[in-house]
């Protein structure tokens, strides 16, 4: 109860700690980006975790139809996985000063996740041609939304991805981009989990 | 932040804590347009968003016509009354309030009084106004699109938002989401700088129990609005798909103009559940930062330490998680499990003690002080009566079965005005008086100053105060005109030509107002670096107005809480927050004879 | 001083205003006194809050008003009196809630003898359904709504044929009899509200959304709506007339029930096209939205 406890302090009192009332601050002792990338995952979680109440809440109603779980999903999965792995190779690579390591990872993690939001919009298309329209069924229209604001989030992490991968390319250090593979990995994993639970899901109802 | 940390902190050698990479603009337009410093990200997002409040005031205005003097004006229609209140509500509580509070002020105020050089993601805090004004574009485009803006209640309850009957459903509900989404997707950007400078960028000596509580409100109301602003964003791109593909989330199927449509099945309830969950933690996104705000300001000009300082900054944070679990006291009558009434009526009224508390702080801070009457002291006392009077008519409807009768009325609008309009419009108003010397070196005029504020006090309770009553009566709310009916006299009739009168005059003492800011940037009596004496590390820049990197060659070192006024033993009724114990000046030189360990700042 | 002297009179002035202003509620006319006694106990103890607060503002305004020879207090904080402030504000909440939540349990719990009556609201009108002889309300569904069904009853319940409807006119209820409003909308949200009846309650479409009251006086009063559902919402108005029992007798005796207005819709003919399966599933949703409701 560290907080707790900073929180009752009397600060008109002089703090017998800092020699001259004086303390160093900072509540993490980590850079500000990494801060930061937790807020946000806290702000991606409440959404995902609204997103899915509401489809909890709505399944209750009549005339819920499930849809069909084509097996491209597992194959997006599955690439999702591995570009994650790869992320991690990449954020090893940094941490050990490897540029080879840090460059075959973040190649293959961007090729990868392309090829899962590929695979996605792949599997949108196999639904609508049998005739999956979001407008159907509800099931559908979540279907569709869960998928969509995944992907979203995943593009939006590629952006970042090509601002570490495009550095590293024009010859920055791995200390320049270390941070930033970091965050990049950080928030692969991160979307990695909340896709399996989606997927889980999605499978479940 | 354990004792153990505390003990850690003393080694850490100076240079391994982080600073902010500055940028450094070298073009007048990275400068001052597409700029990265907070002060100016700030003035751009105020400027905004009193723009875009004007025209809520303008809309104002044209709906009190309506409802003062029915049938007298051609051009206003049930269709464009409709308009101007979704958008008069949406503009003020949205785009002025929440972006005026924690763009602007949060913005400018963060990172001087934490003792930050700018915000941690200068970049992304730059991207955020942008976005913002996008979005403020966007909205104000849904007025000229054809059917014009949406008319479905700043609630945008479905299903009529989105069906037939409702006026915008082709452009203007489009838009509103569109804009709405935009918003959150700026305001996140900006919300995560203002949590991040906070948690990690301050000064040294700043902790978290010395911070002003101006930061205090403004950093819990960001949190709050990071955890709340995700379900209006659910809740909005549900709905436009709802409009847009025709999915079913929130449609029930429907016989609109005698056509089945179709939709099937979806819930209205959800999405008031979704919009709720955002929207009570939003008056608390509004109503933290004036809090804080106040707080500060009644102690400076009273001369006097904020009363209760810890209690205060518990009750933010109760506030603040308390806020989440009352949602649906915005529900009683919305045909919910009505057993939900019990919980939500209990957390709703616990709510009221913490609220309660810092009313009371604020009142015990007056208390034996040396009261300034300056203009934003007069401002603060404005708003603690607007805003006692607002969470007074709260706990009416907070209790379900008060809410029953008085639900939906003018009663209604009375309430949320007084709470969450003027009180924190009152705060606005107050924080723009004491910090515009800051931003421009430069004193408001205080006569001007005078005029607006006893004209907006007086007048807004005028307004307001007497509404309560036409609720009582059973005036419903959202009514184009009352028309003939047996249970409304005619003198509410009268009423309600009386608070016409009265909101175009305190709407026109505004331009009193803006006229003084503008002619006071150039002609204002110079103000110096701390015309109010006050302690907090705003006040102790280098230069008026604070220049780019905020403090000169060196960061300052806090040494003190930002109370320390009229301490016994010392000379001067204010003691600034960096002021080296060793500087400060005494009056008894027996007793601050042992210069490490003032013994004036212990109680 | 001046602000001292406004802040004493504001309180007094709202004061005055409270007990002396034309504006006040509409006399009741239903057994809903309770919430108008909350109101009143929630003002009683908000109100003596109130001015208290604002006097004793005034009080410290003028009385520690800016002098130069005089330094303010250093007290930051008092623990005595701030939980001696929390306990009297949380006696003050405990005050309200008490009442509120009696009465509200008395809200929530309908009656066993109330009989059922039905509105329907849709864009932007007011129709209402009453049981027949046999004292129940047929099962309905939007889906079946059609020119020679407007109620969207169902014709294969044999509660629905006898059930009374009433269109473009008033709505009669009976004297000191509790009645359950089912509410049931075929649009948009609207609001069912009476102002002398007290409650309100939203009719959703998709769901049956009810209240209860017992009538306590006779007369002709306004039913309006107290949910914005779209440009006519100000115009969505309806009367409703409470009668003493044999007048409401004499005015149910003359009313028409389903079947004689809508023999082709009571017998179910317009269905021919639709499955009986497809009915039976609008019609289990519709009970299942029901349940919600309740």
């Amino acid at each position: 109860m560290s907080l707790f406890h900073e929180m009752t302090k009397k600060p008109w009192l002089v703090d017998p700690v800092g020699a001259e009332g004086v303390q160093e601050v900072g509540a993490f002792f980590l850079p500000h980006g990494k801060v930061g990338l937790r807020v946000f995952l806290v702000v991606v979680t409440v959404i995902f975790t609204l997103m899915t109440i509401a489809y909890a809440d709505r399944m209750l109603f009549a005339n819920w139809l499930p849809m069909p779980e084509p097996w491209v999903l597992w194959l997006n999965t599955a690439l999702l996985i591995v570009s994650g792995i790869a992320m991690q190779v990449a954020r090893n690579g940094a941490q050990q000063d490897n540029i080879s390591g840090v460059r075959d990872g973040l190649v293959w993690a961007g090729v990868l996740t392309v090829a899962f939001l590929t695979g996605q919009l792949y599997v949108w298309q196999q639904m609508v041609d049998l005739g999956y329209y979001a407008n159907t069924n509800t099931a559908n229209a979540f279907f569709y939304l869960l998928t969509a604001i995944h992907g979203l989030h995943m593009a939006g992490g590629l952006v970042a991805w090509w601002r570490s991968f495009s550095r590293m390319w024009r010859g920055a250090s791995v200390t320049d981009i270390r941070l930033s593979v970091e965050l990049c990995t950080t928030y692969w994993h991160y979307l990695l989990l909340i896709w399996l639970v989606l997927f889980a899901l999605l499978l479940l109802s | 932040m354990s004792n153990g940390m505390l003990e850690e902190t003393q080694v850490v050698p100076l240079a391994e804590i982080e600073e902010v990479d500055l940028y450094h603009a070298h073009h007048w337009i990275t400068k001052y347009v597409f700029s990265q410093d907070a002060k100016i990200i700030a003035i751009q997002y105020s400027a905004t968003a009193i723009l875009i409040g004007l025209v809520g005031l303008v809309l104002s205005w044209l709906m009190r016509l309506q409802l003062g003097f029915p049938e007298v004006f051609d051009f206003i229609d049930a269709e464009s009354y409709y308009q101007y209140v979704t958008m008069h509500g949406m503009i003020m509580v949205i785009y002025l309030l929440t972006a005026l509070f924690l763009g602007g002020f949060g913005n400018y105020l963060i990172p001087l009084m934490v003792g930050a050089r700018d915000m941690v993601f200068p970049y992304m805090n730059m991207l955020s106004y942008w976005v913002y004004l996008i979005a403020v574009l966007v909205l104000t485009a849904s007025f000229f699109v054809p059917g014009g803006a949406s008319g479905a209640g700043w609630t945008l309850y479905p299903p009529q938002a989105i069906s037939e009957g409702t006026p915008g459903i082709d452009g203007g509900i489009i838009l509103m989401l569109v804009s709405l989404v935009l918003f959150i997707i700026g305001f996140t950007m900006g919300g995560l700088n203002y949590v991040v400078t906070v948690l990690q960028a301050r000064a040294r000596g700043m902790t978290l129990m010395r911070m002003p509580l101006t930061v205090w409100g403004i950093f819990v109301a960001t949190i709050l609005a990071l955890l709340a602003f995700p379900a209006l964003f659910v809740a909005g791109v549900m709905m436009l798909l709802d409009r847009v593909l025709g999915t079913s989330f929130f449609m029930p199927e429907m016989i609109v103009q005698g056509e089945m449509t179709s939709h099937e099945n979806g819930s209205p309830l959800l999405f008031q559940h979704l919009f709720w969950f955002f929207g009570h933690p939003e008056v608390y996104i509004v109503a933290l930062p004036a809090f804080g705000v106040v707080s500060d300001i009644i102690s400076t000009h009273a001369r006097k330490n904020i009363f209760g300082y810890r209690m205060m900054v518990w009750a933010i944070v109760a506030i603040g998680g308390l806020s989440f679990i009352v949602w649906a006291h915005h529900m009683y009558v919305s045909g919910m499990n009505p057993y939900f009434g019990f919980f939500f009526a209990t957390t709703t009224l616990i709510i009221a003690v913490p609220t309660a508390l810092k009313m009371y702080n604020w009142v015990l801070t007056l208390w034996k002080g040396n009261i300034h009457l300056t203009i934003p002291m007069l401002f603060c006392v404005a708003f603690i009566l607007t805003f006692l009077n607002g969470g007074i008519t709260g706990l009416f409807l907070g209790n379900v079965i008060v809410d029953i009768p008085l639900s939906d009325t003018m009663f209604v609008v009375a309430h949320f005005h007084m709470v969450m309009g003027i009180a924190p419009v009152l705060v606005i108003f107050a924080a723009i008086y004491h910090w515009f010397p800051k931003m421009s070196g430069r004193m408001l005029h205080e006569g001007w100053g005078q005029f607006h504020f006893w004209i907006t006090f007086l007048g807004s309770y005028l307004i307001y105060f007497p509404m309560h009553y036409l609720g009582f009566i059973g005036v419903p709310r959202r009514y184009f005109e009352i028309g003939e009916t047996s249970f409304i006299p005619p003198s509410a009739a009268t009423l309600n030509e009386f608070i016409t009168v009265v909101v175009l005059i305190v709407g026109f003492a505004q331009v009193v107002f803006i006229a003084n800011i503008i002619i006071s940037i150039f002609k204002g009596k110079p103000a110096g670096d701390n015309p109010w004496n006050a302690t907090s590390l705003e006040w102790q820049t280098a230069t008026t107005p604070p220049g780019h990197g905020n403090f000169g060659d060196e960061l300052p070192v806090v040494y003190r809480w930002a109370y320390a006024y009229s301490v016994p033993g010392v000379e001067a009724d204010f003691v600034p927050q960096n002021m080296p114990p060793d500087e400060v000046k005494r009056t008894d030189t027996a007793t601050g004879a042992v210069a490490d360990d003032p013994p004036e700042l212990h109680q | 001083m001046v602000l001292a002297i406004v802040l004493v009179l504001i309180a007094v002035g709202s004061v005055i205003f409270h007990f002396w202003s034309p504006w006040w509620f509409t006399p009741i006319a239903s057994n809903w006194g309770s919430m108008d006694d909350a109101i009143n106990i929630t003002f009683a103890i908000t109100g003596v809050a109130y001015v208290a607060i604002i006097l004793f503002m005034a009080y410290c305004i003028y009385k520690y008003r800016y002098r130069e020879d005089r330094r303010a207090d250093y007290e930051p904080e008092n623990s005595k009196l701030e939980w001696w402030l929390t306990w009297v504000t949380a006696a003050g909440v405990v005050g309200l809630l008490t009442p509120g939540l009696i009465a509200w349990n008395e809200f929530v719990t309908v009656p066993e003898d109330a009989t059922e009556f039905e509105v329907v609201g849709s864009q932007w009108e007011w129709k209402y359904r009453l049981p027949g002889k046999d004292g129940k309300l047929g099962t309905s569904s939007i889906k079946l709504i059609s020119d020679d069904n407007p109620f969207g009853l169902n014709p294969k319940d044999p509660n629905s044929k006898d059930d009374i409807l009433i269109e473009g006119e008033d709505l009669h209820l009976p004297l000191n009899k509790p009645i359950k409003m089912l509410l049931r909308s075929v649009d948009v949200l609207h609001d069912f509200y009476v102002p002398q009846f007290r409650a309100k309650m939203d009719l959703v479409p998709g769901m049956v959304t009810f209240f209860w009251l017992t009538t306590t006086r006779t007369g002709t009063f306004d039913i309006l709506c107290a949910e914005l559902c779209g440009v006519g919402h100000h115009a969505m108005r309806g009367q409703v007339v409470v009668d003493d029992t044999a007048a409401f007798q004499k005015w149910l005796g003359g009313q028409k029930s389903f079947a004689t207005l809508y023999p082709k819709g009571a017998a179910g003919t317009q269905q021919a096209a639709e499955s009986d399966a497809e009915i039976k599933t609008v019609l289990t949703a519709n009970n299942q939205n029901n349940e919600e409701g309740k």
